[in-house]
């Protein structure tokens, strides 16, 4: 087990910047995020994108920032969980918490601290009944975890992107029958993978099925067969062992949604006087938290985390007193 | 005096330019809104300010698809999707032609006449 005095849940600018914090108050901190990289979206989505808005920066790349901030941390010593999500908080009699990931790490901490941007990336479902069902190992997979699980099956995919492309390609090698079901009639993904699925179809090694729609799907226990409307919206049905759909990913809340927590359309709710959450001990920062007058800035979550160290303090050291002092007055001073 | 009206009215026109446009809310519901069009504003931005419920959680970088509309009317007078916005609608299962994201739309003159139906996620 990890311990630390505060466990930050994602590692994006603004949780970074809540170790700075933290660490001139002397309270050490644990940052777990879902991506294998510090960062969150400046360097998963627009690394290279310049923010003009970070005071005395008139312009910084994004990952230019998050190299900048993991500079500043430094001196703190955090430490990292990466590339795994969190997924369960439990409560101890002392008040302190341990954090779960769903890789089984526990972080045993004073404070939880949710600066997790937009959530999680999850895989998007599409809007077909009895998926649920059939998920986790019964036929419904929505990545691609290990290849060998559909060696010798009956596959259908469905999604026009580059993942539905390349695992089509793939797969095509090793199922039994690989099956593509996509609503439009071209792919926009890469064209040397489009050549080659529409090659793959021409030479019969795969069924390529175009402008159609996944509709339902049906099985006993394990699933049978996936059922879709044709172009000229006529109900068809292919045998399927599994049923994969690649229809890209989109932020979710995921378990924070369940941790007893106020939440406002996907949001934390928080108390501006020190972005508490409604469960003492758990602070909420940046685009994850919601209050009036909410900007979703980069800059207003350092703000936020800033003044929520103050407050976290009582939660670690419940016996010390705190004074406030300058950077310029007092110097960072090395854990 | 028919000048004056005139020139008031152009007047008027370049310091508040106004476009109409009718949304079709998810319970099918119909309204037709006037917004600015000088106020740098997406439609997206524009469909909460009117206070349609749209989750927006990516904030407009065409990264969450919460502010997917599908277009009955005007789609054709909008500007070209960029790559962005392609690659997303590219992925969402209930996609089609008529759709577009409204993050991506700019709130201008081009939207005049235009109807258009909320499809977004609410989760």
């Amino acid at each position: 087990m990890i311990t630390t005095d505060i466990c930050i849940v994602g590692a994006g600018p603004v949780g970074l910047f809540a170790v700075f914090e933290a660490g001139l108050l002397k309270m050490r901190c644990h940052l777990i995020d879902a991506l294998p990289q510090v960062g969150g979206q400046l360097s998963e989505i627009y690394p290279h994108k310049p923010i003009y808005d970070i005071p005395g920066f008139p312009s910084v790349n994004a990952q230019e920032l998050v190299d900048n901030l993991m500079e500043q941390i430094a001196p703190f010593h955090p430490t990292f969980t990466l590339g795994e999500r969190v997924e369960s908080i439990e409560r101890q009699a002392d008040q302190s918490f341990v954090v779960g990931t769903n890789e089984g790490t526990t972080i045993a901490c004073k404070v939880i601290v949710i600066a997790a941007g937009l959530g999680s990336f999850e895989p998007r479902k599409p809007a077909i009944e009895r998926l649920e069902e059939f998920e986790h190992g019964k036929g419904v997979a929505y990545m691609v975890k290990n290849p060998e699980l559909f060696r010798d099956k009956e596959i259908v995919l469905a999604g026009g992107g580059d993942s539905a492309l390349d695992w089509t390609i793939y797969l095509a090698n090793i199922s039994k029958r690989v099956t593509l079901v996509h609503r439009g009639e071209t792919f926009r993904g890469a064209p040397d993978s489009a050549e080659k699925v529409f090659n793959l179809a021409k030479e019969g090694k795969i069924d390529l099925i175009l402008k159609a729609n996944l509709k339902k799907i049906d099985g006993n226990g394990s699933l049978k067969s996936v059922f879709y409307e044709d172009a000229d919206k006529k109900e068809q049905t292919i045998k399927a062992d599994y049923l994969i759909p690649l229809f890209g990913l989109s932020p979710k809340l995921g378990p924070i949604a369940d941790w007893g927590l106020g939440i406002e359309k996907a949001q934390v709710s928080v108390d501006t006087t020190d972005y508490s959450t409604n469960v003492p001990g758990i602070y909420a920062i940046g685009d994850i938290n919601t209050y009036t007058g909410k900007l979703k800035l980069i800059l207003c979550g350092f703000h936020e985390g800033a003044i929520m160290v103050q407050s976290a303090f009582k939660h670690v050291f419940p016996d010390k007193h705190l004074s406030f002092k300058y950077t310029t007055v007092n110097g960072v001073h090395e854990f | 005096m028919t000048v004056q009206i005139v020139a008031g009215t152009i007047y008027l026109c370049s310091t508040m330019s106004m476009v109409k446009f009718t949304v079709e809310d998810r319970d099918g519901s119909k309204q037709e809104l006037e917004a600015p069009t000088d106020m740098g504003l997406s439609l997206m931005e524009t469909l909460k300010a009117f206070e349609y419920n749209i989750m927006a959680t990516c904030g407009g970088m065409a990264l969450c698809a919460t502010c997917h509309v599908k277009f009955q009317k005007g789609q054709d007078q909008l500007s070209e999707k960029t790559d962005a916005e392609w690659d997303m609608l590219d992925t969402l299962p209930d996609a089609d032609d008529t759709s577009r994201l409204a993050c991506q739309i700019r709130l201008d003159d081009h939207l005049e006449g235009a109807e258009f139906k909320i499809c977004g996620d609410l989760e």
